[in-house]
């Protein structure tokens, strides 16, 4: 019993700032309601061509339909996939996103310029761009040179209990529910999926991932 | 970022743009340089809720801010006070990690891909190689950190019962399913 009250008295100090947070959505007060707010980031083979590679990230979190009728990509914003080929966590490559005039830019997969906080975009690179599809429509996918593209709102993948978790860590439950409730049930986001071939990523055994939001200065 | 440096910024930019026009009037074309833009970082994730559950309310910003190379040095203890405050209980986990080494992986907030294998979260066997739409990654987390050695301690927290998402995914690109 006392492990227990130790347990839940811990969680209680935890338990400020995270009802509306989830994977990453909303998670730090400088980026919250901000267009390069990340919910979430997802990479895996494609299950429809084991040499190549999905790569998808999620911004704008927790729309509800309304909001998504309306919500655009902040078009200041560059969505960047950082890969590191040699694992000292320092990308070796990157895939740049940008958003204008209602269509998404892909750059890349190649070596920045510098890695780092800052980020260049190299224009002497390939390009693909496709239009973002609107809120209500059929995906619009670009596919050039073995890479597919698309952006636009969906549903967002995410799923948690996280109102059950927020009580648990606030002292007024003491365990999940079976079965539980998606707080993120019913809510969208804005996506940006590609799918390239996995050569164009490594050529090692694995590679480190992570995505940044980028602010045009 | 705060008040001071955004003027400071303000500053810097507004010197840049008077140098640059000095620049483009002293060219006799007329033509101006075409000056890439400058991308700043704002926010940064891999693995879910790491920056949500681990990192103490006044120091989300600056981790959104630390590049991942540098996170271990600088968050890792305060990951582990982190992870023992959650769980006061803790040993170690179904990953053979003690509180140290688990903080340790936590804090380094990148995505292992694999480029060769099985691609997954956690599927029984393979753990973090990588992460798809499906994968149930709120109680493998939940699991590792108040699971104990095999898993079965504190049975009520480490699964939400959420196994699933509320819609299907498609099985063709751009596997998302449709917005609400």
């Amino acid at each position: 019993m006392k492990k227990t009250i130790t347990l839940f008295a811990g969680l209680f100090v935890l338990a400020t700032g995270i009802y509306l947070s989830a994977a990453d959505h909303n998670e730090a007060p400088a980026v919250m309601g901000l267009g390069t707010d990340l919910a979430d980031l997802f990479a895996y083979e494609s299950p429809n061509n084991s040499n190549n590679m999905v790569l998808a990230a999620t911004v704008s979190g927790l729309l509800s339909p309304n909001a998504t009728a309306t919500a655009s990509f902040d078009e200041d914003m560059m969505i960047e996939f950082n890969i590191d080929n040699n694992g000292d966590n320092i990308e070796d490559l990157v895939v740049q996103c940008t958003f204008e005039n209602n269509k998404v830019q892909m750059y890349g997969p190649y070596a920045p310029a510098a890695p780092g906080t800052s980020s260049t975009i190299d224009a002497t690179e390939g390009m693909i761009e496709a239009d973002i599809t609107p809120y209500g429509t059929n995906a619009i996918v670009v596919s050039d040179g073995g890479i597919s593209l698309f952006a636009g709102p969906r549903d967002d993948p995410f799923f948690f209990d996280l109102n059950q978790f927020g009580d648990i860590l606030g002292g007024t439950a003491t365990s999940f529910n079976n079965p539980g409730d998606d707080s993120l049930k019913g809510t969208n986001v804005l996506a940006i999926v590609a799918e390239l071939p996995k050569s164009l990523l490594g050529s090692g055994e694995s590679i480190n991932l992570w995505v940044e939001t980028k602010r045009k200065q | 970022m705060n008040y001071s440096n955004r003027l400071k910024n303000l500053t810097l930019i507004f010197l840049a743009s008077i140098s640059l026009g000095l620049v483009a009037c002293s060219d006799d074309e007329g033509e101006m340089p075409e000056v890439p833009a400058t991308y700043v970082m704002e926010d940064q994730m891999a693995r879910p809720a790491i920056n949500t559950v681990f990192v103490t309310t006044g120091n989300k910003d600056n981790f959104n801010q630390t590049v991942p190379s540098q996170m271990g040095a600088n968050f890792a203890s305060a990951f582990e006070s982190r992870l023992l405050a959650l769980n006061a209980g803790y040993t170690t986990n179904a990953l053979g990690h003690d509180a140290a080494t688990f903080s340790g992986v936590l804090a380094t907030d990148v995505l292992n891909v694999s480029l060769n294998g099985t691609t997954t979260f956690f599927d029984g066997t393979n753990v973090l190689t990588g992460r798809t739409l499906a994968d149930d990654v709120i109680s493998v987390e939940l699991l590792l950190i108040f699971g104990g050695p095999d898993g079965t301690a504190n049975p009520g927290l480490t699964d939400d019962h959420v196994d699933a998402n509320d819609k299907a995914f498609l099985s063709t690109f751009p596997y998302m399913a449709t917005p609400w």
